[in-house]
Formats: C-alpha cells, sequence, structure tokens
C-alpha cells in the first residue's frame, strides 16, 4: 500500500504490529494504544522507535503524557463516512501539540485527502495506487478556505480583513 | 444581500472544476455509483426513484430576481420547466441529466450560488426567518450571523463526516418563523441583563422517526463566541455521537442519552478550550458582513396610504389577502407580502419557470429585487411600498400567485412523497392536492382560521409532519398507503410535537378525517378568535377521537 509523506510516495519504515504479536527489538513499530499501556515498562526501553495506534473511540488525552515518545501516531478511518479521526487529529495538534507524524490509515480516498490536511495528518496510507499519484492535485484543488483548522493555510477571514487594513493606509 | 467577493467566486468555480472531474471520473466508469455517491451528495445531488435530483443552496431563504431568473433558466434548459421549493428554503430539481449537472453548477456560479452542503452528513444549509431585517420584533438581522456560520462550515475539514446530517436555524425575532427547537442547534437573538445582544442555544430538536423539542444548554452567549461555541458542540457530537445505526446518531440521540445537563457540561469543557482562540469573532468581521445586509433605501412613508385604504374598501378579495398573505413592516410605509406556492389543487412548493419569472420581475419592481423563500414552502416579498400593494396583488392574481392562505388550511406543507423520493412509503403530493380541494373556498379557510397542516410521505418526516397542528403521516401496511394523523404540532416559539389521534386512515378517507377534525373545531372553538391549535389544547384529542371513530 502506497504511503504519501511530504507530497511522495516514499518507503514506509513504519510497521504496524498487531495487539497478539510480538514486537521485533530494532524496527520502528506502531502498536495499539492499549498494547502500550499494557506493555509500557518493555516499549519505553526498547531500542527501535515507538508509534501508537489510536481507534476512533479513544482519546487523544489517553496517551497525552506519552506523546513526546512518539514518532507516529497513527488514525483508523474504519469507513471513509466515519470522520471522528479529525477531530483526534487537530485535538493532538492544536491541544496537545504533538509535532511528529499523524498518519491516517484505513479507508483513506482521495476526495478526503484535503480534509485530513488540513486537520493536521501528513502521512496517508492510501489504498489506491491511483489516488496516491493524485496526492498533489487532490490536496490543492480548493485554494479558499473559510475556517481555522490545524494547518497553516490562510482563511478569507485573515486574508479580507489584511486586504481591509491595506486600504486604510 | 450578501455578495460574493473574488474568493467566494474562486472558491466557488474551483468547486465546480473539481465536481465536473469527477462527474467525467463516474461517466468514464473510473469511478463506481458506490464510490461517486459521497461526492455527489456534497454537491447535493441526489439519486431518486426516477432520476438524479439537483438540491441546490438558498442559504437562509435570501434571493436576489437575477438569482431567481437564473433558477427559472435553469428549470426551463435543464429540467422540466420547473422546480420545487424546500422545508429548507432551498430548491430541488427532479429531472437533471448528471452530465449536465456540472454546467448547472457553473450557471449557479455565475449568479452566486452553489449546491454545496445540501446533503450528506455534514453541516447543511443553514436556515433563518424568512422576515429577517424587516420584522418589528427584531433584535438584529439573524442573516449577519446565518452569513457568519454558512462560511464557517463551508467544507469544514473537522466537520465533512459527521454521524448524520447537522441542521442549524437562525432568528433575531421574538416571534419563531424558523422553528429554531426543531434543530440540531437552534440559535434565537436576545439580550442580557446587561442589554447587550447575544444568543440563546438550543441544541437536540429534531423531526424524523424521533421527534425532539430541543433543550436550551447556554442562556446567553456573548457574540465574539459564536464559532467557537458551535465548534464545540460539533466536536463533542462528532466525538461521542452515536454510528452503529443511523435512526440514533442525530445529536439528539447524543442529548436526550447523555441528559441535557451533562451534555452542556461536554460542550462547556470543550469551549473553555476553544474561547477567545482563533475563532473569536471580531467586531470588524461582524461590522463588515452586517454591511451586506444594510436595509434597501427606504422612501419615507406613512403607514395606511390613502391608496390602500380605498382599495381595501372597495375590493373585498383584496382585503382578504391583505389579512392573511401581507405582514407589517417595520418601516413606515411598508409591508411583507407573501406570495402562496399553494394555489388550490396544486402540489405544494412547486414554482414553474414562469412563475419564478414572474417573481423575479416583482420582486425587481416593488421589492427592491429581493425575494425570501419560506420553510412553509412559500415565496416573500420583503420590501413593498403600502401604496402599491394593490397594483402587485392584482398581477400576483393574473399569475395565479394570490391565492389568500398564508397560514390557512391550504397552505400546506408537503414532502415530494412516492411520486418521487426513493425514501417514501405513501404519496404525500396526491393527499396534499385532495385536501387543498376539499378547502377550496377561500372564505371557508379564513372562517376556520389560522392552522398549519403538514404532510410528510414517510417517518424521515420532510414534510414537518410532526409539527403541522394537524399532521399526516404515509405509512406502507402490506403494500398498501395508510396515513396516520397527529394533532397539536407546531413549530413556532411554542413548539411541541403532535400526538396520534388514533388508527390510519386508508388513502381515500383523509380528506374525510381531516374535514371530520375542523368541523369539531368549529363546533367547540370558544369564539372565532382561539385559533385550532389553542382550541386543541383546550379540549385535548378525546372530542376528536370520538367525531372520528365513533361511527366505525
Amino acid at each position: 500500500m502506497p504511503l504519501v509523506k511530504d507530497k511522495q510516495i516514499i518507503e514506509d519504515r513504519w510497521t504496524h504490529v498487531a495487539d497478539g504479536e510480538d514486537i521485533p527489538t530494532d524496527t520502528a513499530v506502531i502498536v495499539s494504544a492499549d498494547r502500550w499501556r499494557a506493555d509500557r515498562e518493555s516499549l519505553v526501553h526498547r531500542n527501535g522507535e515507538t508509534g501508537v495506534r489510536l481507534r476512533n473511540d479513544q482519546s487523544p488525552e489517553d496517551v497525552a503524557e506519552d506523546l513526546h515518545r512518539f514518532g507516529v501516531v497513527a488514525l483508523e478511518f474504519p469507513a471513509f463516512k466515519d470522520g471522528r479521526a479529525y477531530t483526534q487529529a487537530r485535538l493532538l495538534r492544536e491541544r496537545y501539540r504533538f509535532d511528529g507524524e499523524i498518519r491516517a490509515f484505513g479507508d483513506v480516498l482521495r476526495d478526503q485527502l484535503l480534509f485530513m490536511q488540513r486537520c493536521g495528518i501528513d502521512a496517508f496510507e492510501i489504498r489506491k495506487q491511483a489516488d496516491a499519484e493524485a496526492f498533489e492535485t487532490a490536496v490543492n484543488e480548493i485554494s479558499v478556505f473559510y475556517q481555522p483548522a490545524a494547518d497553516d493555510r490562510r482563511t478569507v477571514t485573515a486574508l479580507r480583513h489584511r486586504a481591509l487594513a491595506s486600504w486604510a493606509y | 444581500m450578501y455578495r460574493y467577493d473574488e474568493f467566494d467566486h474562486g472558491f466557488v468555480k474551483e468547486r465546480v472544476v473539481q465536481f465536473r472531474d469527477q462527474v467525467q471520473r463516474r461517466l468514464d466508469g473510473e469511478l463506481s455509483e458506490d464510490e461517486f455517491k459521497p461526492i455527489r451528495l456534497m454537491n447535493g445531488l441526489y439519486l431518486q426513484l426516477h432520476a438524479y435530483m439537483l438540491r441546490v443552496a438558498i442559504p437562509y431563504g435570501t434571493l436576489s430576481s437575477v438569482q431567481m431568473r437564473r433558477l427559472a433558466h435553469i428549470a426551463r434548459k435543464y429540467d422540466k420547466g420547473y422546480g420545487h421549493f424546500t422545508t429548507r428554503q432551498n430548491i430541488q430539481y427532479n429531472w437533471p441529466k448528471l452530465v449536465d449537472t456540472p454546467d448547472i453548477l457553473d450557471e449557479l456560479a455565475e449568479v452566486e450560488m452553489h449546491a454545496l452542503q445540501t446533503s450528506g452528513n455534514c453541516i447543511r444549509n443553514v436556515t433563518s426567518d424568512q422576515y429577517a431585517g424587516v420584522a418589528a420584533d427584531e433584535i438584529e438581522d439573524p442573516r449577519i450571523y446565518a452569513e457568519i456560520i454558512r462560511q464557517w462550515s463551508t467544507l469544514h475539514p473537522e466537520f465533512t463526516f459527521l454521524p448524520r446530517k447537522f441542521k442549524i436555524a437562525v432568528t433575531g425575532a421574538e416571534t419563531d418563523r424558523a422553528a429554531v427547537k426543531l434543530h440540531d442547534i437552534g440559535i434565537a437573538m436576545l439580550r442580557n441583563a446587561a442589554g447587550e445582544p447575544g444568543f440563546r442555544i438550543d441544541v437536540g430538536g429534531g423531526m424524523g422517526r424521533t421527534p425532539i423539542v430541543a433543550v436550551t444548554i447556554r442562556e446567553f452567549l456573548p457574540k465574539r463566541d459564536l464559532l467557537a461555541y458551535l465548534e464545540a458542540i460539533l466536536r463533542v457530537y462528532n466525538t461521542l455521537g452515536r454510528r452503529d445505526n443511523i435512526y440514533k446518531a442525530r445529536i439528539k440521540i447524543l442529548v436526550q442519552s447523555e441528559g441535557a445537563e451533562r451534555f452542556a457540561e461536554l460542550v462547556e469543557e470543550e469551549f473553555a478550550h476553544l474561547k477567545g482562540g482563533p475563532l473569536a469573532l471580531p467586531q470588524a468581521e461582524i461590522d463588515r458582513i452586517r454591511a451586506y445586509f444594510a436595509p434597501p433605501s427606504y422612501r419615507a412613508l406613512e403607514d395606511e396610504p390613502r391608496e390602500l385604504a380605498r382599495a381595501r374598501d372597495a375590493d373585498e378579495e383584496f382585503a382578504a389577502w391583505l389579512r392573511t398573505n401581507v405582514a407589517p413592516h417595520k418601516q413606515a410605509g411598508y409591508a411583507i407580502v407573501n406570495v402562496s406556492l399553494k394555489p388550490v389543487g396544486g402540489i405544494p412548493g412547486d414554482a414553474s419557470a414562469e412563475e419564478m419569472d414572474a417573481v423575479a420581475d416583482l420582486a425587481e419592481r416593488y421589492s427592491f429585487g429581493e425575494i425570501r423563500v419560506t420553510h412553509e414552502q412559500n415565496l416573500t416579498l420583503p420590501y413593498v411600498e403600502q401604496k402599491e400593494l394593490y397594483e402587485l396583488w392584482l398581477t400576483l392574481k393574473i399569475h395565479g400567485l394570490a391565492t389568500a392562505n398564508i397560514g390557512h388550511a391550504g397552505d400546506i406543507i408537503a414532502c415530494p412523497g412516492l411520486d418521487y423520493c426513493a425514501l417514501a412509503n405513501a404519496r404525500s403530493i396526491p393527499v396534499a392536492q385532495e385536501i387543498s380541494e376539499r378547502f377550496a373556498d377561500i372564505r371557508r379557510q379564513h372562517d376556520i382560521g389560522r392552522m398549519t397542516l403538514n404532510i410528510s410521505g414517510c417517518i424521515n418526516a420532510c414534510g414537518h409532519h410532526h409539527v403541522g397542528n394537524i399532521g399526516i403521516l404515509g405509512v406502507d401496511k402490506n403494500g398498501e398507503e395508510f396515513y396516520q394523523i397527529t394533532l397539536g404540532g407546531r413549530a413556532d416559539e411554542k413548539a411541541a410535537v403532535g400526538r396520534i389521534v388514533g388508527p390510519a386512515f386508508s388513502f381515500d378517507e383523509v380528506p374525510d378525517a381531516v374535514e371530520k377534525i375542523v368541523e369539531t373545531y368549529l363546533e367547540l372553538r370558544e369564539d372565532d378568535e382561539e385559533s385550532f391549535v389553542d382550541a386543541y389544547a383546550r379540549l385535548g384529542a378525546d372530542p376528536f377521537k370520538e367525531a372520528l371513530y365513533a361511527a366505525r
């Protein structure tokens, strides 16, 4: 499955480890939040990097204290219609100031990429190769934004008032 | 009214280009219908029983003559010569071809319109009072805030995949003409003890399978906190709203299961984080939007001009229309005119291209080129000089648009029902037509007095049957259409859900049943000042039950 980060399709150096599976010592792994809580001691002392995976019904608050330990927080889109992870992403960025990778996995489709990016997601496990290749187009089709979010795009309100202010001088 | 600037124009153009590409991908077979569905829904395009249906947004029901003419043109060129005004102040076209829809959106974009967020599980087109800006009992024009909310909610990245659709209504007046208590969020302007204007926030109202009147979770919200507070509500809902059962996914179910108090606490907790952040509404932004809704250049006129009094005395039919279809205006010498889209035997809310053009012309001539769409599926001309009322009425009559039945038995709200809709269990339109014919005598309607009669073709309640004084719900019983009747519903500031009066009626029995209900009321009302819904509140259901079922 293609992983898109920094506008490119890249090799994924992270491995998702399921809850029953053994954890390799040196590679970078993504474990569930439940696994993290259960095996926290051993995971903290591993050599390899660790990322955490949140289910849709888990709050970022549950892992807030450990966020600095994670290279990745992975958020699940079990179906594109399930939008809970958008809120999780914004909370991670805006409230908990997480500056590592936030990746989307699951039902990640072309027509949702821009929304995900605006909420602070910066890595995308995209099922369809064609969708991954269309990434640049998909996140640039719209250039006008009506509300602040977790990205650094300027909102129309800011642009309008800047224009108003410059006319005043 | 609001006008697009270069940002808004750029935005809708980009959306049309994007949608054109998506439609092309569908036509080429690159996208399956399943994959295309969420995309088309984000542009107001449904697949109905016989064809695609395109729902065009009319933000808070305000239209210019130019826009109305374009809607007429679209009806003529891409549809069968008519459109249907909906209970959410929008218009829908029932017969567009998929391949034409990007062109339709282009035509709409040229006149500052679009079909965004008229479907799907997002924040839908914001609705408001059709008398906004002209009502005498108004604190401020609610459209200022409806427009601010419209912009904030446009392609909101966090709230485009909510558990279910989400409807917000705003009113600025004491009399609630926007049914705010029946929305996911209802916003009502009021003043606090210090006299400052702000908002009361109600949450969790709605119709459908579980009709509930909204509860107040904030008695007073300062203006600058409006968007932060809305974002807090939406965030709590997005996180905790049920997604396992489509019928339990609306926010009203969450508010009920948490309890209003607990729900309010959750919102306040979230709001504490968001308050004063980038969503805080600066006065400069409110003022910038307010300028778009500045009153038109009224002339200095007197109320009750001689021309009006003379016409009223001379023409009884005109006098009757004045009583039902014309409302008082806050500006001396002006009036608010309601144009009924409910002719006897007609289809509620339908308007032909010719009628749309006629209303556009009349708005230009008599109402500063502005028109409103009401949630009762009628049109309103908000700025008519009283001395021109007679002339306007004569022209409306020529076009069949002067039916004097606003707020009366013939002013029926009805959804499209089984004639068009893929969800319906029963027909609504023919029921409305039969009842309308039954009450064709306008004098009789006036004698009956104020009454709302709402019809839905299924439990989704697009025809607002729960809040009709008389509500009619179509159900399917072993392949046959039956109709349940509820009494006592109302959608105003005393919002209430009607109660089922007894066993359902067959299609053919409905007009007689309504007739009996009305006769019972006429017999038992204290005087002709006591409206149907007041009499029902006093009498209870028993006399109506007796009349309906005793002979059975």
